[in-house]
């Protein structure tokens, strides 16, 4: 066709690994849309087969170095479920602040240095810096803040080392849990900020239906425990998950797609915010009613007000942790490995992470399979490029029609580097 | 290359600012966050030096006429190859980043199995261009400073640049994370409790976080000069640890680093070592 026309964005910028994007416009219409994943498969579910279960949490680690300590969380509690070991309380306590860190800590980041000058016209954090050194600035303090917390745990923000099968391998000493509690409630005031500087970006209008799909837990937010829950209604167990969720490779890239019950679907701030606003407090209920946006909110584009109000949150969730008592009693139980199956799932940064380890009796494991939060945005991700960039016209010049359809990329918050090492080891189609 | 043979020049850099890359090839891009998680500085790092490339943070300039050139990520795809190879060219100096580039991190763990791994895993292997061996990028091309650690620091980050920036040889760290206990006045947990510890042939840089930790270094920081890796070994065996499990000690995340990946091959499968 003469009037075909090919958008191309070879080198994705401002994203977490490395993709890229293809569009073919054909007579007002986009045919061919093609997220192009180019990021090399590190193999990690093979890796970990022959590892002992001790070995796992510093492995999957290195998965991602943005939500390291979700990957470590998820791991711990899916090799104890497959145990049978209930660590407690106390350990539950710090596990949680671990993720309230790593909460802050990444959404910060793509808050401020990849997603924010989409939404101001800049090119990027540096351009933004320029203009309004002031925002840049608070970016920085809370991303410091939330890697004080990880480090708190684990004594450094990227591969942190204190979590293991069982609890930590220590409790923080008391100083150093007063001394970062301090930053914590220092930092209260700028998420307070954050949010109000959110609520006002320009956000283009969508209204779209999607199917959120989220963590939900008995009597608080959901982080790292509970069942999982759709806006269609379903309701799981999550070692039911695998039999609802279809895996699937595409010639483009090299992170699977998903399809919850045959259909793409949302995970991750957005749709835990969409799914659990009830089991918000009081003060983050009248921060959102002040931003005179509603939730369950069908704008896709209000990912980031969700992420700005999650570190605000886990700001003042993680405060309340650490001013709790000084913890008695022992940093971990032991674990006896025992044969079997465990399953978990914890909702990251970026979402649902599920892991399921089949381990032997003498501690190692057998198979593992994990599915991180990106490869299940991918469907939805390229529905939704095909949809807003039809929907806002076609005809406009390519320019324009790329940098929207980087900016919608963005605001899913991709990370690549996660989404491409996961493949079902468990069904071999070489059949086909 | 060698960072103790790098040429010191008088002028390295003329009167424009230093043009800077930050590439990334196979890696968890946890090394790219010792500079975005510099803060304050990070900004003023960006009116030192231009970033002309760098695609987490945003430029996507071409990758010519560089003065330094940062390298995250191990070789693993065919592309990855010309890439490095042509960025040498364009690069006065060129600095691995972390384990994956410097020994070909943890994904060179699939280095010791045969290379059936990837049609086993994935229903279409054909679309996926990938070689059978993750690699250091100095298998490939000449570096000239490699920074160890998984994953580094902004203050090895910031200490390299500000030495090339400077014209001198940057300090190469060649202490064992042992010493940092002592320095640290941390009680060894190998004498104390029993546990093993690669500290005595691990690089320092950490800061001897595993030990503060009450357990056992795992090594990110690659193998350090001179290391007794089979006293080690033995030391290990001498604990009650079996020959696989002293294997996958070694076999972690700098399997590919050579002291750490022959010891742990002697030991792998290998059940004659109880002398």
């Amino acid at each position: 066709m003469n009037d075909d026309r090919l958008l191309r964005i070879p080198v994705m910028a401002r994203v977490e690994g490395k993709g890229a994007l293809e569009v073919t416009v054909s007579h007002g219409r986009i045919g061919a849309l093609r997220l192009r994943i180019f990021e090399p498969p590190r193999l990690f579910e093979k890796i970990l087969e022959g590892r002992d279960f001790r070995e796992v949490p510093d492995i999957v680690a290195r998965i991602c170095g943005i939500c390291p300590a979700a990957y470590q969380l998820t791991a711990v509690s899916a090799i104890e479920a497959g145990f049978g070991i209930h660590p407690g309380e106390e350990i539950s306590r710090f596990r949680k602040i671990l993720a309230c860190g790593e909460w802050i800590s990444s959404h910060s980041l793509h808050v401020h240095l990849l997603a924010a000058p989409d939404f101001l016209g800049y090119g990027d954090v540096m351009e933004w810096a320029r203009h309004d050194p002031e925002s840049v600035r608070r970016g920085f303090e809370l991303h410091a803040v939330g890697n004080d917390l990880i480090a708190l745990l684990g004594g450094r923000p990227v591969h942190p080392v204190g979590a293991c099968v069982g609890g930590f391998f220590r409790f923080p000493p008391a100083e150093e849990r007063e001394a970062v509690a301090s930053r914590v409630s220092a930092a209260l005031p700028l998420a307070k900020e954050l949010v109000r500087w959110a609520a006002s970006l320009p956000y283009p209008e969508s209204d779209r239906t999607f199917v959120s799909v989220s963590l939900r837990a008995r009597d608080s937010y959901p982080m790292n425990e509970g069942w999982i829950v759709s806006s269609r209604g379903l309701s799981l167990d999550p070692a039911d998950y695998e039999a609802h969720v279809e895996e699937f490779q595409v010639p483009h890239s090299t992170a699977f797609h998903s399809l919850l019950d045959g259909e793409p679907y949302l995970v991750g701030p957005l749709a835990r915010l969409n799914l659990n606003a009830d089991r918000l407090p009081p003060e983050i209920l009248s921060l959102i009613a002040d931003s005179g946006i509603r939730f369950p909110s069908a704008n896709m584009n209000h990912s980031l007000l969700a992420r700005a109000l999650e570190i605000h949150f886990a700001l003042r969730e993680s405060l309340s942790l650490l001013e709790g008592p000084s913890p008695v009693g022992p940093s971990y139980i032991p674990a006896d490995s025992r044969e079997g199956t465990g399953i978990a799932a914890t909702e990251a940064p970026r979402g649902i992470l599920w892991h399921r380890y089949d381990l032997s009796g003498d501690g190692l494991v057998r198979k593992a399979r994990i599915i991180p939060p990106t490869s299940q945005n991918q469907t939805m991700m390229e529905a939704d490029l095909r949809e807003s960039l039809e929907t806002g016209g076609l005809d406009r010049p390519d320019d324009v029609l790329r940098r929207e359809a980087e900016r919608i990329v963005r605001n899913y918050d991709p990370c690549i580097s996660c989404a491409t090492h996961f493949l079902d080891l468990t069904v071999r189609r070489n059949d086909r | 290359m060698t960072p103790s043979t790098l040429p010191v020049q008088k002028d390295p850099f003329s009167s424009r600012k230093p043009r800077v890359a930050v590439l990334k090839l196979a890696s968890c891009d946890g090394c790219q966050l010792a500079f975005l998680g510099l803060g304050e500085r990070l900004l003023e790092l960006a009116a030192a030096v231009e970033f002309v490339h760098f695609a987490e943070m945003g430029p996507l300039g071409p990758l010519t006429d560089l003065d330094i050139t940062f390298i995250e990520g191990s070789l693993s795809t065919r592309e990855d190859l010309e890439t490095v190879r042509s960025v040498r060219k364009e690069s006065r100096y060129l600095v691995t980043i972390g384990a994956c580039a410097t020994s070909g991190g943890i994904q060179a763990l699939r280095n010791l199995t045969s290379g059936e791994s990837l049609s086993g895993i994935y229903p279409s292997p054909g679309f996926i261009d990938f070689l059978d061996r993750s690699t250091p990028v100095a298998s490939e091309i000449p570096v000239d400073l490699e920074l160890w650690g998984c994953p580094v620091t902004g203050e090895q980050i910031l200490g390299a640049l500000r030495s090339l920036l400077f014209g001198t040889t940057p300090p190469v760290e060649h202490d064992k994370v042992c010493l940092e206990c002592k320095r640290r006045a941390i009680a060894c947990v190998t004498v104390t409790m029993g546990v093993p510890c690669l500290g005595p042939v691990t690089l320092t840089g950490c800061g001897a976080l595993c030990p503060s930790f009450n357990r056992g270094c795992y090594g990110c920081f690659g193998p350090s000069e001179n290391p007794e890796t089979s006293s080690l070994a033995r030391k290990f065996a001498g604990l009650g640890l079996p020959p696989d499990e002293i294997a996958r000690r070694f076999l972690f995340i700098n399997s590919n680093a050579g002291p750490f990946r022959e010891e742990g091959e002697r030991w792998r499968g290998d059940h004659s070592h109880e002398r």
